[in-house]
């Protein structure tokens, strides 16, 4: 495998698999308003891992739906952070909160990179992910400075996925000596800054974690990911090469 | 749960027309109102500026008045401006 093909996979299966749990909010959502909302903040994360998979695919002969389908567990790149099952409305606005504001500082920096299909990925995205980051923060700030009970969940919510937010950054070899990539350890004291101005806003207080999980870059997950993906992937497997 | 105030949106398709009304949606305050018909009313490219106002604040007139508000104005054709030619080149007169 190449680093440019790894690199491709990682960041398209944090946006698979953040659409795939996005999308398990439409109809669920607080309010229709909403529904609709993620639904296409869930859309934007399908198109940038469709473009993202099929750059990787076209470098060793697979097609997206291969590399969505017909991976196992431990062949996704994903980060943590993003395959953890949905919780309360507060736990979706934190998840997006940080995950967003990562991915705009990312796609930011990655715009620059001399590769052209991943800064033409990242051209899109990145005001895609601005408009993420901009809904994550109006939800945070007002069921933070909401009633004691919208506070008591916000407050909850950062704190429980806190820990999940290290593995972002992480850097490696591949990162470091791959010229077009981007090296996230370089995102993370701006990525706090505006996250913890949002969190110091919200009156919630910024949350602390004595451990940080990590692994999900080099496929190992949380017990969730196998449900999450029996479910993604369960009718392509059943009828395989079925079209429509 | 409380039910979220309701708001009018109203749609601008392109500079150089009018905001349109084209519909209503519930939310708590006047930023979310205006992001959620960003989401519910412009996902398809439907516009280039959003206007949102409270349903509260909008005064409508009454189907009970409606004969004396509107059928006088059934027989005044001499109010329409079809008496002359609109010149080459004006649009959305």
């Amino acid at each position: 495998m190449s680093d440019l093909f790894t690199y491709a996979l990682r960041l398209g299966d944090d946006a698979l698999i953040a659409a795939q749990r996005m999308a398990e909010w439409i109809a669920a959502a607080p309010q229709l308003e909403e529904d609709v909302a993620l639904g296409n903040i869930g859309l934007d994360q399908l198109g940038q891992a469709r473009s993202l998979l099929q750059y990787a695919g076209s470098m060793d002969g697979r097609t997206e739906d291969d590399l969505a389908y017909f991976r196992e567990e431990r062949e996704f790149l994903n980060v943590q952070l993003c395959e953890l099952p949905n919780g309360d409305f507060a736990h979706a606005m934190a998840r997006l909160l940080y995950f967003a504001s990562y991915q705009h500082l990312l796609y930011d920096e990655l715009r620059a990179s001399a590769d052209e299909t991943l800064s033409g990925v990242a051209g899109k995205a990145v005001k895609e992910v601005a408009y993420h980051v901009d809904h994550a923060t109006q939800w945070v700030l007002r069921l933070g400075d909401g009633t004691s009970e919208s506070h008591r969940r916000m407050q909850a919510a950062l704190d429980e996925l806190w820990p999940y937010t290290a593995e972002l950054f992480e850097s490696d070899d591949l990162v470091r000596r791959l010229p077009v990539a981007v090296d996230p350890a370089g995102l993370r004291d701006e990525w706090e800054r505006r996250v913890l101005a949002v969190i110091d806003e919200s009156t919630c207080s910024r949350p602390e974690a004595s451990y940080q999980h990590r692994g999900g870059r080099s496929g190992q997950h949380t017990e969730h990911m196998g449900f999450l993906l029996a479910e993604l992937q369960h009718v392509a497997r059943s009828h395989p090469g079925a079209t429509w | 749960m409380t039910v979220e105030p309701l708001w009018e949106v109203f749609v601008r398709s392109r500079r150089g027309l009018s905001h349109t009304h084209v519909g209503s949606l519930h939310a708590p305050d006047a930023t979310m109102a205006l992001r959620n018909a960003r989401d519910v009313y412009t996902r398809r490219q439907e516009g280039v500026s959003i206007w949102v106002v409270p349903a509260t604040d909008i005064t409508a007139s009454s189907p009970d008045e409606k004969d004396e508000f509107f059928d006088p104005a059934a027989d005044k054709v001499y109010r329409h401006p079809t008496f002359y030619d609109v010149p080459e080149g004006v649009d959305h007169l």
